[in-house]
């Protein structure tokens, strides 16, 4: 009696603990099975994430300026506020993103495999990647490029008078390679040292192990701003020896996708050169008397149908994330990074709106 | 136990031998005590006495200069983001206002803020779970129960919203649920079962299906980090790796040619590759497999990755203790005419296990700090949330700080791990003391 009694509170055991097993396995939630199943993404993007309601976007899991989490957890930056900008254009709301920290060894499979929809996460634009890997590059929002810093007292000036040094570098990304390329064609001799992680190669430079730190010219800015008063102490040479032009990147094959992308950041910077921020864009949708204002923040003309999105689109891009140089003050100002290259065609620089028309 | 016990205590202070009481004198504070222990061991001769001397200066020097810089020296806050104080006392000070200012991202990473005393409350069930299953007055049946509903709890502390369907997906899945239920049910009104089994699967139904009621909001996956994901991480990892360890190291020793070949293949397969690079296949190479618009989440890719690694490690350190029982005790269960499961169950794997208590529980500790290898494909756990809080400009090189910070909860953990592992391994070992 009392052993069928025990067997039969085994095998209930059994069945509610598989049940309980089933339920209490956190991470065994498969995510496929909570959203609504997908039409093929790399067709249909655009309906994907209207169906979800949500954006989801690849960033960086931890870089000043660009994307990281604050103290709060909320993701922060100038890539993120991209993500927040085409959210607010596709969906109406700048909440509606599901942020998924990429690191650079997974960022391509992550969008490859469909599990973001837009990585933007300062990768650069080049060959390989929008050919053979299958992306698209709709834009470039910020143009970068390696430089050098020294010490001021250093007294070099160019760098062509680094010859001899010792250079703190890192590997793995293409800064070394760059180095090595830049060094080989102007016959000039240096001494890498490579170190793995930010803050051992910038602790190293600044405790003068090496003579000069070369990185993209944002990330030595940033750097150099992060030394508060000794920041005077080092200088930034005016060479830039590589181009990199980064970006947002979409899958291949769904030009409907990438055109919201590309035109979100044009909108922005072309706000940026009408004038528009995100105090007065409210008033100016109501009276500006511009025609190409009018089509653009939707009053007259139909842009935004052409998008296959509400035609004032533009407007809620603006009042999210501000212009192209409201988002790039408000994030890459505080880390010292200068407009440089990123400055207006208008006044000199190379971020550039095709007319809306 | 108890025997052993009375006949050691009987000749001593019982009046058997006739011995008159003496009063009790202290030994010679010569020969025993502190004072003779310290002359013995540390000032015996010149050199002992001169190295005793040095090292002591070195140790005290080194002491007072980190209290110095830890304590005295130390900025505890600062206003808003304002390190400026910090970067004055940099070398001289420690700077602990940056875990001040980021102690809730490094340990709940980028959980929403208002919510975060769910994750708090999820390491506090995590914490009593150990504690409940390290008591031995606890290990019976039901403790499976209390596991299962303390991780059902969990999920649902940090999912929230209405997580029922997240953690049974298939409308199928619930309706088999609400059967098992009524099941339950219906068997103890036959009195066929305890009371408490309906009743426990009665309350998991019930909080499965009472996010939104609670008021619990959604909160997805990739935003769960810091502390509880370590733990999630590690728990999981162990509890599923172990009982497959078992199995594999059984299988291994099998006499049938298939599942021994599985097993070595399997044991020898994950063994031969690192485990980062298994992480690697699990995040970059596996979902490139799958068809298109399917995405297992990131976690579970990573969390089974680690279960295959640990199941793997562990089935060698059983396979161990399988080999080190003598013949004699597989032969006497067979002749007592015991199955083959009753036979590992009851005879073999007590004995195995216990053996093998010191190389487990350092398999664990180590898969404990193994867990953040997955910072490499970008989760959150606590030592990525430790890194991460330090690339805001502001707070860039005091790193020192926050390591010293992830390695005492770290410490902590694994600390208590290993004095556990130490008084089990004294209690059921008794009978090995001579």
């Amino acid at each position: 009696m009392r052993k069928a009694m025990l067997g039969s509170i085994r095998a209930w055991g059994a069945a509610i603990l598989t049940l309980a097993g089933v339920a209490a396995a956190p991470p065994a939630a498969l995510h496929a099975q909570q959203a609504p199943p997908a039409p093929t993404p790399a067709a249909n993007t655009v309906e994907a994430i209207r169906a979800r309601g949500t954006l989801v976007c690849g960033v960086n899991t931890g870089l000043a300026g660009f994307g990281a989490p604050d103290a709060q957890g909320r993701y922060r930056g100038f890539d993120v506020d991209f993500c927040r900008a085409v959210a607010a254009a596709m969906l109406g709301d700048p909440e509606r993103v599901r942020f998924v920290g990429t690191t650079t060894q997974n960022r391509f499979t992550a969008l490859q495999s469909g599990e973001v929809d837009l990585l933007s996460r300062n990768t650069t634009w080049t060959f390989s990647r929008d050919t053979a890997l299958g992306f698209d590059f709709p834009a470039v929002t910020f143009y970068d490029g390696q430089g050098f810093m020294v010490r001021a007292d250093s007294g070099v000036s160019r760098g062509s008078e680094i010859g001899g040094a010792t250079v703190c570098v890192q590997p793995g990304t293409t800064t070394e390679q760059n180095l090595a390329d830049w060094a080989r064609a102007n016959r000039i001799q240096v001494q890498p040292v490579v170190i793995e992680r930010l803050e051992e190669v910038t602790g190293a430079f600044f405790a003068g192990r090496c003579d000069v730190f070369t990185t993209d010219v944002s990330g030595l800015a940033a750097t150099r701003a992060a030394q508060g008063a000794r920041a005077e102490q080092y200088r930034i040479l005016p060479d830039v020896i590589s181009k990199e032009p980064l970006g947002p990147a979409v899958r291949q094959g769904d030009p409907r996708f990438a055109d919201i992308v590309r035109w979100v950041h044009y909108a922005m910077v072309a706000a940026e050169e009408f004038g528009i921020t995100s105090q007065n864009v409210e008033q100016a949708a109501r009276t500006d008397p511009r025609p190409e204002v009018q089509r653009l923040l939707g009053r007259t003309g139909d842009l935004g149908q052409m998008l296959g999105l509400p035609n004032d689109w533009a407007v809620k891009v603006i009042r999210a994330v501000g212009n192209y140089g409201e988002s790039f003050q408000r994030n890459l100002g505080p880390i010292g990074i200068q407009r440089g290259p990123n400055r207006l065609w208008t006044e000199g620089g190379l971020q550039y709106a095709p007319p809306f028309r | 136990m108890a025997p052993a016990d009375t006949t050691t205590r009987v000749p001593l202070d019982g009046p058997v031998a006739g011995v008159p009481e003496a009063v009790a004198r202290r030994p010679p504070v010569a020969a025993v005590g502190p004072i003779a222990w310290a002359r013995a061991n540390l000032f015996s001769s010149w050199i002992s006495t001169a190295v005793t001397l040095l090292l002591a200066y070195l140790i005290a020097r080194a002491a007072i200069a980190f209290a110095e810089w830890a304590v005295v020296n130390a900025i505890w806050q600062v206003p808003g983001n304002q390190t400026q104080a910090c970067r004055e006392v940099k070398g001289i000070g420690a700077c602990w206002a940056v875990v001040t200012e980021k102690h809730r991202f490094i340990l709940f990473g980028t959980y929403p803020y208002e919510e975060h005393w769910r994750p708090a409350l999820v390491i506090l069930i995590f914490v009593a779970l150990y504690a409940v299953s390290a008591m031995r007055r606890f290990w019976r049946q039901e403790l499976v129960l209390v596991w299962a509903g303390a991780l059902t709890l969990i999920g649902i502390l940090m999912w929230g919203g209405d997580s029922a369907p997240r953690l049974l997906p298939q409308p199928w899945e619930q309706l088999l649920a609400l059967a098992l239920l009524a099941g339950a049910g219906f068997a103890h009104v036959r009195g066929w079962i305890n009371v408490a089994w309906p009743a426990a699967a009665l309350v998991f139904a019930l909080l499965a299906w009472a996010g939104p009621v609670l008021g619990l909001s959604y909160v997805p996956q990739e935003r769960w980090g810091g502390l509880p994901i370590t733990l999630i991480l590690a728990t999981f990892g162990l509890a599923f790796a172990f009982p497959l360890a078992i199995l594999v190291a059984l299988g291994r020793r099998s006499g049938l040619p298939a599942i021994k070949t599985l097993c070595v293949l399997y044991v020898e397969l994950i063994r031969g590759v690192p485990l980062i690079s298994l992480l690697f296949m699990a995040s970059v190479m596996f979902p490139l497999f799958l068809p298109e618009g399917m995405n297992i989440d990131k976690l579970l890719r990573a969390q089974i990755a680690i279960i295959l690694f640990a199941g793997a490690y562990l089935a060698e350190v059983v396979r161990g203790g399988l080999q080190a029982l003598p013949r004699g005790q597989y032969e006497a269960a067979d002749a007592l005419g015991l199955t083959y499961w009753q036979k590992t169950g009851l005879i073999i794997l007590p004995q195995a296990l216990r053996l093998v208590i010191p190389p487990l529980v350092n398999t664990f500790i180590g898969f404990f700090k193994d867990t953040s290898l997955v910072l490499i494909i970008g989760i959150f756990d606590l030592l990525t949330a430790g890194k991460t809080a330090i690339v805001e400009p502001a707070w860039q090189g005091f790193g020192v700080e926050v390591y010293i910070f992830v390695g005492v909860i770290y410490f902590l953990f694994c600390f208590a791990m290993s004095k556990y592992s130490q008084n089990l391994e004294a209690e059921l070992n008794r009978h090995r003391r001579r």
